[in-house]
């Protein structure tokens, strides 16, 4: 199996992007990536799409097809694939790339990620989202994505004694870092009592607890360790990818706690990179909501189970603390373009690796694991990067 | 929201009636009923026998919709829990009969038969179970 | 003879209640003089998510919990209403497999204003005599529609009771039934239309005294009785006033006719209005009591039935479901704008 390297990162605006469409946001992304990483088009063996859902969110399927054409490759006639696992798709893409690079296939390969959710009202937005649940047996009974992490919430606040407050911790600690991201949809600091006080959406969770509808693309270029030297592009260390699954449904896992599909592909990706929990200087953990941060680092190794909030409330995960969560905002302040949001979580991994992240960087960051769920849990992807 | 008509009436047997299935093999009850069982796999095939559930159970965790899907909208704030029944199976369901503060984990809970939604005023009428607490 | 008869019973009453009070005040009326005038306190009121189907399936349930037939061996099934959720499409089919009864079924869903049910009854009480089938369910019940404002409002109320009829194990045998009609419009709803229209005073004499009279003393006559043979007498309950009055121009007294009268807790479930009152009169009927129960549908019939409980009732196990009673004091008020909501008055032409 080859070593595979992140050699280029791009990044669009994240946030209700009313004048940019599909194919603009696609096209930024990609060429910002490209031309970070030196390839040219020529160099592109392959492409790999992570949409969720552009039928219901721009009434476009077929985005592999149009994301190479987007990017303005037609003529180069480069496969390009979409891959689809609701919020995970963007990681999926960038896992299916990297297998193809590991396997000896392909050389270098680009990998987008998209969603342009703001085109439908916010109904249409929740219901696509819903899509992701099991439509059958959950969402027909009436229950919202943001239902299923409220019951996760609830139940964890049972057994753990988690409080409202932990939650509202984890929103207050990524608008913080969102302040210092340029590409955030939202920058600006939120109290305690803003969060705790916000419009109920599912009980426990309020406004504050859920990540907004957002505009935005992603994309990362990928090449073979041993090629690296071919592009100018900085490369950082793809050292362990993993990935699992679950029972769609929320009330089939054998826990509603834990989301085992983290579990499993967190020591997937651990084992191939000989590494600990402990080793990770930093990590973009999937906050879509406040719970779901406290359950990742828990599922992740970080912290023992039912221990969390605890963390949240001690600062570990602050960008000051020894385990910086989401120094990106996370899903909750820099936004959550589902599609988007696995690559975006990579290019950040990517920033801090090479030191490139600003005011939010952490001094001396070697290795960093980006965490990406989709669904309530049913699909999990665990990348960990080391830098060069 | 699933509004085809067919795709609902295949799952009547399911929604009016909590009708699973058993693992001839393990005794595991399943529902929605599943075509083998996960833990018995190839053992299971063929060995997978219908049962209908008693539609009793105790709530595992629950939430407030106060967002809710637009066919859901005039009934906000309402609760939807996770019950896990008496012979096994976790289901998600709306709680009916039952004031929100009076709702917690460990509650004893039985299945009505209610409407779970209409494809509009002039659409089709989807029924199905709902639960309430036990007196 | 073998008797045929009911084998079980079981009601459904939605829990939530509007006291006359807070319609009146809506309508700037006065709620206690028109709660007295029509001896209906509050009103049952259905969820947003119970209709006439819901109503049925959850009072046949009820039915089946306290006996121990096979719901494969219920040959039809009558549901009697003027609220089916679908105008074509039956609730019957609905109930049939909600309750594990099809497909070797008869399914008819009927319309006769407030007596749909009890032509139920008579419907599955033939085919068992005629052996057609094993068991028949009957049911009335209805969400029954008022239009904003209308005096109906503060009665149109939600219920239903679902009766198995059969001749093993007859928990109370019906001895003789027999319907009287002619053709008078004292309240109609045409089709497509939303709510009922009535003809105020011209509901009273012409239409629900002359029927319900004459159907019962064509009955007493048939059963060669008098009302000093009935220990209960239940008649259809538009509101509390007509069948007390009833009662008095037949010569049935108060007694007889009290634990029959739930219209006043619940107010008028029109196709379950008579048959509710008849289920909780079985509530707490005792081998030997023999029951008078007459139906009124507008437009306009009246059924009548000589019922007499058996020794069977001793063993039935009533206590497997609840009492009328019991959903009577299950109930949860609400105001007239959640009313409003629930009863898609929002929404009004």
């Amino acid at each position: 199996m080859r070593d595979v390297a992140v050699i280029g990162i791009g990044l669009t605006k994240f946030g209700e992007l009313w004048d940019q469409s599909f194919r603009q946001l696609t096209a930024e992304a990609g060429s910002k990536a490209i031309l970070d990483s030196g390839v040219g088009g020529k160099d592109i063996d392959a492409m790999y799409v992570g949409s969720m859902s552009s039928g219901r969110f721009v009434g476009q399927e077929h985005v592999g097809a149009l994301v190479a054409d987007a990017s303005g490759f037609s003529h180069l006639h480069i496969p390009s694939t979409r891959v689809e696992g609701a919020c995970a798709s963007g990681s999926l893409a960038l896992r299916e790339g990297y297998l193809s690079i590991a396997s000896g296939v392909n050389d270098v390969v680009v990998i987008g990620g998209i969603e342009k959710m703001n085109d439908v009202g916010g109904s249409a937005a929740t219901e696509t989202l819903a899509t992701a649940a099991d439509q059958e047996w959950e969402a027909f009974f009436g229950v919202t994505f943001p239902g299923l992490y409220a019951m996760i919430a609830k139940r964890h606040m049972h057994e753990f004694k988690t409080t409202r407050e932990d939650l509202a911790r984890v929103a207050v600690k990524n608008h913080h870092n969102g302040t210092m991201n340029p590409f955030a949809q939202y920058q600006k600091e939120i109290s305690i009592d803003t969060a705790l006080n916000a419009t109920p959406v599912a009980e426990p969770l309020g406004l504050m607890d859920c990540s907004p509808v957002t505009d935005g693309a992603a994309a990362v270029v990928l090449c073979a360790a041993d090629r690296i030297g071919d592009f100018s592009g900085k490369p950082v260390k793809i050292i362990g990818s993993g990935q699992a699954s679950d029972t769609l449904s929320l009330h089939g896992r054998r826990d509603i706690t834990t989301l085992d599909a983290s579990v499993h592909a967190g020591k997937m990706a651990y084992k191939q990179a000989h590494l600990k929990p402990s080793d990770i200087n930093l990590a973009e953990v999937h906050d879509c909501f406040t719970i779901a941060e406290i359950c990742a680092i828990e599922d992740l190794g970080f912290v023992k189970k039912g221990e969390g909030g605890k963390a949240v409330e001690n600062k570990i995960t602050t960008i000051d603390g020894s385990l910086p969560v989401n120094t990106s905002g996370g899903l909750k302040s820099k936004g959550h373009p589902v599609g988007a949001t696995g690559v975006a979580q990579i290019v950040e991994i990517t920033k801090q690796l090479r030191g490139e992240a600003d005011k939010r960087q952490i001094k001396d960051a070697r290795i960093g694991l980006a965490h990406n769920v989709g669904g309530s849990g049913a699909t999990c992807v665990v990348n960990i990067l080391e830098g060069m | 929201m699933p509004k085809d008509v067919p795709r609902f009436w295949r799952e009547i047997q399911q929604r009016y009636n909590m009708k699973g299935n058993k693992c001839g093999s393990c005794d595991r009850v399943y529902f929605p009923p599943r075509e083998s069982c996960p833990y018995c796999r190839r053992e299971s095939m063929g060995k997978m026998e219908k049962i209908k559930l008693s539609g009793k159970g105790e709530i595992i965790t629950y939430t407030i919709i106060h967002v809710g899907p637009e066919e859901f909208e005039e009934q906000v704030p309402y609760p939807v829990a996770i019950i896990q029944l008496e012979e096994g199976p976790k289901i998600t369901a709306q709680i009916v009969d039952c004031k929100i503060d009076e709702l917690k984990i460990g509650m004893k809970v039985e299945s009505e038969f209610r409407k779970i939604q209409q494809d509009g005023s002039t659409g089709a009428i989807y029924y199905g179970y709902k639960f309430k607490p036990v007196e | 003879m073998t008797d045929i008869g009911i084998v079980s019973y079981g009601g459904s009453i939605p829990r939530l209640r509007i006291k006359a009070e807070e319609l009146a005040d809506v309508w700037g009326k006065d709620g206690t003089r028109i709660a007295k005038g029509l001896g209906i306190a509050e009103k049952s009121v259905p969820s947003i998510d119970q209709d006439t189907a819901t109503i049925s399936v959850e009072a046949a349930r009820n039915a089946l919990k306290r006996c121990h037939i096979n719901p494969q061996d219920i040959g039809s099934i009558y549901i009697g209403s003027e609220s089916h959720p679908y105008a074509v499409k039956p609730t019957g089919t609905i109930v049939g497999e909600a309750i594990g009864a099809t497909p070797d079924l008869m399914v008819a869903d009927y319309e006769f204003a407030c007596k749909a049910g009890t032509a139920g009854v008579q419907n599955c009480f033939s085919n068992v005599k005629a052996g057609l089938i094993k068991y028949g369910l009957a049911i009335g019940a209805d969400t029954a529609q008022a239009a904003p404002g209308d005096a109906l409002e503060f009665s149109a109320a939600a219920g239903g009771a679902a009766f198995i009829i059969g001749n093993e194990k007859v928990i109370a045998a019906i001895n003789h039934t027999y319907s009287y009609a002619t053709d008078t419009p004292d309240f109609w709803r045409r089709a497509e239309q939303k709510y009922p229209r009535h003809g105020g005073r011209f509901t009273g004499e012409p239409a629900y005294f002359k029927h319900v009279t004459n159907a019962s003393k064509n009955l007493m006559e048939k059963a060669k009785t008098t009302p000093k043979d009935y220990d209960y007498a239940v008649f259809h309950q538009p509101n509390a006033k007509f069948p007390l009055k009833e009662a008095k121009i037949l010569g049935f007294t108060k007694e007889q006719i009290k634990p029959g009268l739930k219209v006043s807790y619940i107010g008028n479930t029109y196709s379950g209005a008579s048959l509710v009152g008849l289920a909780g009169v079985l509530d707490i009927a005792k081998p030997g009591d023999r029951i008078l129960m007459t139906s009124y549908g507008s437009g306009a019939g009246s059924d009548s039935f000589d019922i007499t409980v058996t020794d069977e009732i001793s063993k039935y196990e009533r206590d497997k479901a609840p009492l009328i009673d019991d959903m009577i004091n299950d109930k949860e008020y609400i105001s007239y704008g959640v009313y409003a909501k629930y009863t898609d008055l929002l929404y009004w032409e």
